[in-house]
């Protein structure tokens, strides 16, 4: 039997918990200068979460990847426990004490934390094999585009926040479609693109050295790039439109292996942008939010700016700045001076408390979880599986991209969550909805081909030819 | 709280927080060098008569009659030869092709051969019109004896010694 690495995966999601026990116990310690008998509790109910999950992925996909989950659940957990201490820092000094372990963002975000991992187990449960999924694909299509198109279409009282037409917002809740619609979207464009990739990769000309498609086959990528500055026009959000455009592209390279493909999705990214600033440099209107953000990105410093409009991304670097190399410690940060630390500049927040050092790791894990992505599209062996696994994973990694660019004023500021660790429940849904499809192809990946029944010798595998999609070319990794 | 204790906890995270990251990293590196013997296992069809003795490796076993050439028998390529090495053949209209048939019935990525211990095995790429091993239709890795005709379009292909 080819080995599962189960108990791997357990051993790091208990070392992944003791982590975030640290992390709570650390802040408790700095903040409150004493540990209260209590400190264990929300990561001991995560951690019972987490192995419950475990748990699922040992029944329902065996062979899945032992890293995703204790990778994902570390982010998850000293998620968490940021937040508390966010609600730590919020509180009145002399309450602080007494605050409850289930109020405020923390709790919150515990609760979202069970929710999100009971979808996850029930997306493991019903989709026992991923290509099921490629059946749905014009109806997760369809319903990406509505998720996506909603908040726009919806009177800016119910969907605007901050300045970004996203949000849903009913009663107490809001949530964000345009996070489901990732999903949904990178299952359609996968399966579009599995049937016609023969197209796409067949009529080309070769100029500069590269291969060029022909005018009439660019028809699709013309439409999604038009769709997604749609967005950007409508909803006010470059980097959502950034997201949608660059899984797009990135779905048609992995399908069509031209290196075209990125060039010319990169000249169009570019080109829309410019062209949106200097649109809004002189007409406004629509353009006015991007070019606003990019002089914002340009010159956070400048005048007044500081204290009006460049505010967030100045309270943000300043916070990274406190931090410096090995932070201030769990706790000893100034979290309530940046603003929305609790999702867009979360990052910001944590950056100032455990410095570059720590943050750099955060961000490794962040690259070996997209990494265990890919490899799942490597190693597994239908091609519906292979656009599915590398779109997901490169949206997650595109996304940390974006808010951490943003927030360290690499590139302009839009309003992305940090995957896993920023408090909202759609985006924690979502991401959790996407490991999960990933364990789930990775699983696919790595089972043996022939089944667990007699070892991977015995049945010859020329005598069970892969299920065939929809006629399309099942391949068969080298 | 001693700032002596706040200090080791502030500087035990983030130390235990890269000993993670290693331990992740050590996860993977171990799985990749499984991973590349059980990706090879769940590729590799054996061979018709592949019932090796056992003790004794296949390859040694199958040397004797192993393919060394690809020759195209019909179609306007008629007369090529191939010789054959370790790597994989593609065959398709697709210009970076192994062998670049120009032929109406042939895709672009049309069909591909894969030596595995010794033995070919011919596998079809999605193509339109389909790809034949004799008169049987291929739909999945198949071992191709000598001598026993490929027919992509009018092109036709045997394996030689």
């Amino acid at each position: 039997m080819p080995r599962t690495h189960r108990n791997a995966e357990l051993a790091m999601l208990l070392f992944a918990m003791a982590l975030v026990a640290v992390y709570a116990a650390t802040v408790e310690a700095t903040v409150l200068e004493t540990l209260t008998p209590r400190f264990w509790v929300p990561t001991a109910l995560l951690t019972a979460l987490f192995v419950a999950l475990h748990m699922v992925v040992r029944f329902l996909a065996p062979y899945a990847d032992p890293v995703l989950l204790p990778a994902v659940a570390l982010l998850n957990g000293i998620g968490v426990a940021y937040l508390r201490r966010v609600d730590l820092a919020r509180a009145e000094p002399d309450e602080r004490i007494d605050l409850g372990l289930f109020s405020g963002v923390g709790g919150r975000q515990l609760a979202w934390t069970l929710l999100s991992l009971i979808l996850a187990g029930v997306l493991l449960a019903v989709i026992r094999d991923h290509r099921i999924v490629s059946r749905y694909a014009y109806t997760l299509g369809l319903i990406g585009i509505v998720l996506v198109m909603l908040p726009a279409v919806l009177p800016a009282s119910i969907s605007e926040v901050n300045g970004a037409k996203l949000w849903i917002r009913f009663g107490g809740f809001s949530i964000q479609p345009g996070e489901f619609a990732k999903l949904a979207l990178v299952s359609f464009f996968a399966y579009y693109l599995v049937r016609k990739r023969e197209v796409l990769s067949l009529a080309s000309k070769r100029f500069l050295g590269i291969d060029f498609p022909r005018g009439r086959d660019l028809g699709p990528i013309v439409a999604v790039w038009l769709f997604s500055l749609l967005v950007l026009v409508f909803e006010k959000d470059l980097g959502t439109a950034l997201l949608y455009f660059g899984l797009f592209i990135v779905t048609l390279y992995i399908a069509t292996e031209r290196s075209s493909w990125l060039i010319i999705g990169l000249l169009l990214f570019f080109g829309g942008v410019y062209l949106a600033y200097v649109l809004g440099a002189s007409v406004g209107g629509p353009f006015r939010n991007f070019y606003d953000r990019a002089q914002i990105w340009l010159n956070p410093f400048e005048g007044e700016r500081p204290f009006n409009e460049s505010y967030q991304l100045v309270q943000s670097l300043l916070g990274l700045g406190t931090g410096g190399l090995f932070g201030t410690g769990p706790g000893g940060g100034q979290p309530r001076f940046i603003p929305e630390v609790e999702d867009d500049f979360i990052f910001a927040g944590l950056g100032e408390e455990i410095g570059l050092f720590g943050l750099s790791a955060l961000l490794v894990i962040y690259f070996l979880v997209v990494s265990r992505g890919l490899r799942a599209a490597l190693a597994v062996r239908d091609s519906f599986g292979k656009l599915v696994a590398g779109g997901l994973a490169f949206t997650m990694g595109l996304q940390v991209f974006v808010i951490v660019g943003g927030v360290t004023g690499l590139i302009p500021l839009t309003g992305q969550t940090t995957p896993f660790l920023s408090a909202g429940g759609s985006s924690l849904m979502a991401n959790w909805l996407l490991i999960a499809m990933l364990l789930r192809i990775s699983d696919a990946a790595r089972r043996p081909a022939t089944g667990a029944a007699g070892g991977p010798a015995a049945a010859p595998g020329a005598k069970q030819p892969p299920a065939q999609l929809h006629g399309a070319a099942t391949e068969v990794i080298r | 709280m001693p700032d002596f204790v706040l200090t080791v906890a502030r500087f035990g995270f983030l130390i235990l927080l890269w000993i993670f990251v290693f331990t992740v990293v050590g996860v993977i590196r171990r799985d990749l060098f499984a991973g590349t013997r059980s990706s090879r296992i769940v590729a590799a069809p054996r061979g018709v008569g592949g019932a090796a003795p056992a003790g004794r490796p296949v390859a040694k076993v199958k040397r004797g009659k192993a393919a060394r050439q690809l020759v195209v028998t019909a179609g306007q390529l008629a007369g090529t030869r191939i010789t054959l090495g370790e790597a994989h053949i593609t065959i398709g209209r697709a210009e970076d092709s192994t062998l670049v048939i120009t032929d109406d019935y042939a895709s672009a990525r049309h069909a591909r051969l894969v030596p595995r211990d010794g033995q070919w095995f011919l596998e079809d790429l999605g193509s339109t019109n389909g790809t034949y091993l004799d008169r049987a239709k291929v739909s999945a890795p198949t071992p191709v004896p000598l001598g026993v005709p490929i027919r992509i379009g009018r092109t036709s292909l045997e394996l030689r010694t």
